[in-house]
């Protein structure tokens, strides 16, 4: 193993942060996912009516619509719905976390096999499941997982990392299977390098930019999916004070009580884009990074 | 020939794509855990009922079997009978298909020629304020899910102002036209009433914008980044130094190898949102696939949720079909059977 270069990698480093910090909206980006993780991890010391998460009815306050005692209204129950958003803010960055985690690691390793070994058995398998998999909208078969399933935020979870590997593993099949034949990992090769070696400390590195990005914009679209399951019934339960679950809830109160539904609204594209713009940001880092 | 091996491949490949769907799916709907004979039935059911209705679905055989009885009848168009409206699922699929195309159709062509537009205009005026104005249009459309759209449109033009009709396919007072594509604007047109042609018409807008807006936004970002790449290239300074029109060189020759990838990602932005389609449908009560799925889904019917699922693959293999047709018309290099460039 060469000796790593830190004082290399820290110049890299430093130029990339630069090029990050000059480009306005990847700063916003940041700014935002900064924001709703500190009011998610602090939720029941920010919001204004902590108990109003969870079951809770206060009928004499109920419905009331946006005013300075409660920012974004009431809903139905007499609940203040901006402490709602900041606790709804947990169970969306929650399941983008957990989805993200089971998904993106089997992914990468099955797409690093897959591309490592183009053209054998072990690539035909892999790459054409993927193919059944990619082939119907993932929320249609979340949704059918999940109504098979009871409805619940944890089988909403494990329906939608069933479905989410398949991207990461295409990705990442991409990068590797063009870089196989480079020198470098023909070299660890005739040096008789094992395979995990070969895998994890050749190839997966250049697939480090590309996975970034997707792990960032991939938050956005898994917590997008996981508020659609709610709307629809088939995800969080109430009364958890999911972003999907308010959306689908005020909704039926339209249009009288607009605020019920258009403020978990925003808050879901609030929290959406924030992780766009991060992710768009930190592809143009990396691309830096690259020449 | 090269061209007719490409789609021949295609195709070949795409058979056996919704035959693993179709095992994907029925393994999903039968390893899960619980009966699906007692789901059926209820718990109230006598045990007498639920075995033979068990031995009518044969589910008492091992999965492989119950698999060959289900792709039997799927293949001739039978996917059992539907637990939720006790009719043939075929038959409901088939009345309730028509209305989810015409609003994908609909769809299609709105993020289509919009988002193409947007992205051409954007490409044009670099940098300017029309650019500017649709790359935050396109941040909005991308993260804003599309039943969010729906439900602020339904509040908007809906209730405030009042414009558009809220809910279904067509006003109460109004009579389907007869049957014949299932399309309402087509079907009217064939048969020659305008109210009901400008009354469905009228019905699509909201849903159909409201699906639209995400892909659009996504389709205008793709254009305008290949547009901008292939200004730079040599055929353009070489097409201007020899004084043919700017006009001409933007529609002539940028466009049409400018919109390549635009055009290769309308298949997978169709596909994604005939998933959104599944809660617009619902927004807006649009009498559709889709919310016979959820419905389905709500209701736990088996057989009718794999059905909508293979039908919904189905679907989206053949638009992909028809993008590659299209990409390898407007790309000689596939055309013409030369290795895509990775």
């Amino acid at each position: 193993m060469g000796k790593i270069d830190f004082a290399r990698r820290w110049e890299k480093l430093k130029k990339a942060w630069y090029k990050f910090g000059k480009n306005p909206l990847s700063i916003i980006g940041a700014t935002i996912v900064l924001i709703i993780l500190l009011l998610a991890a602090f939720a029941p010391l920010v919001a204004p009516y902590p108990e109003h998460a969870g079951n809770y009815v206060n009928f004499p306050e109920a419905s009331r619509p946006p005013s300075w005692k409660h920012l974004c209204g009431t809903d139905v129950f007499g609940r203040d719905i901006l402490s709602r958003i900041f606790f709804g803010f947990r169970f969306s960055l929650g399941m983008g976390v957990v989805v993200i985690s089971i998904t993106a690691p089997v992914g990468v390793t099955l797409g690093l096999i897959a591309g490592y070994m183009k053209g054998s058995f072990m690539d035909t398998l892999i790459m054409r499941l993927t193919d059944i998999f990619v082939a119907v909208p993932p929320l249609v078969l979340a949704l059918a997982v999940c109504s098979i399933l009871k409805p619940s935020v944890f089988n909403a979870m494990m329906a939608i990392s069933l479905l989410w590997w398949p991207w990461y593993c295409r990705l990442v099949y991409g990068i590797s299977s063009s870089i196989r034949n480079e020198f470098y990992v023909q070299a660890a090769e005739v040096t008789g390098a094992s395979k995990i070696h070969i895998l994890f400390r050749e190839i997966f590195p250049n697939c480090y930019g590309p996975i970034f990005t997707k792990l960032s914009l991939d938050m956005g679209w898994v917590i997008l999916i996981g508020s659609a399951l709610s709307f629809v019934g088939l995800g969080a339960q109430p009364p958890t004070p999911d972003l999907g679950t308010m959306v689908a809830d005020g909704g039926k109160y339209m249009p009288d009580q607009w605020w019920i539904a258009v403020f978990p609204a925003f808050a879901i594209m609030f929290i959406v884009l924030g992780f766009n713009l991060l992710g768009d940001g930190i592809r143009d880092m990396l691309e830096v990074e690259e020449g | 020939m090269h061209f007719i091996k490409f789609l021949a491949r295609r195709i070949g490949h795409s058979v056996f794509v919704i035959l693993g769907l179709s095992i994907l799916v029925f393994l999903i709907a039968r390893v899960m855990p619980g009966d699906p004979a007692r789901m059926a039935l209820g718990p109230r059911a006598p045990e007498a009922v639920v075995q033979r209705f068990r031995e009518e679905l044969h589910l008492d055989k091992p999965i492989y079997v119950q698999y060959y009885y289900w792709l039997r009848g799927a293949v001739q168009g039978d996917f059992g009978m539907s637990l939720f409206t006790k009719r043939n699922v075929a038959h409901d699929v088939k009345e309730f298909l028509p209305a989810t195309l015409e609003l994908m159709v609909c769809t299609g062509i709105i993020f289509t020629v919009f988002g193409i537009l947007l992205g051409v205009a954007s490409a044009r005026y670099a940098n300017k304020w029309p650019d500017n104005v649709v790359r935050v249009f396109s941040y909005l459309g991308v993260c804003t899910p599309a039943y969010v759209f729906g439900i602020l449109f339904l509040l908007l033009f809906g209730y405030v102002f009042n414009l558009l009709p809220t809910i279904g396919r067509l006003s109460p007072e109004l009579e389907y036209p007869a049957h014949a594509t299932g399309f309402i604007t087509i079907d009217s047109i064939i048969a020659g009433d305008f109210r009901a042609f400008w009354d469905g018409l009228k019905h699509l807008i909201m849903p159909s914008v409201a699906l639209a807006l995400g892909p659009m936004a996504q389709e205008a970002r793709i254009t305008r980044s290949s547009m901008t790449e292939n200004l730079q290239r040599d055929f353009i300074a070489l097409e201007r130094s020899q004084a043919i029109p700017e006009r001409r060189i933007m529609t002539r020759y940028l466009m049409r190898i400018s919109i390549i990838p635009t055009v290769s990602v309308l298949g997978l932005d169709f596909a994604s949102q005939l998933g959104w389609a599944f809660l617009v449908e619902l927004i807006f009560n649009w009498p559709g696939l889709s919310r016979y799925g959820i419905n389905v889904m709500l209701h736990k019917d088996l057989n009718a949720i794999v059905a909508v699922i293979m039908i919904i693959g189905l679907v989206f293999l053949v638009v992909n079909i028809v993008v590659d047709i299209i990409v390898a018309g407007l790309d000689p290099r596939i055309r013409l059977g030369a290795e895509r460039s990775k």
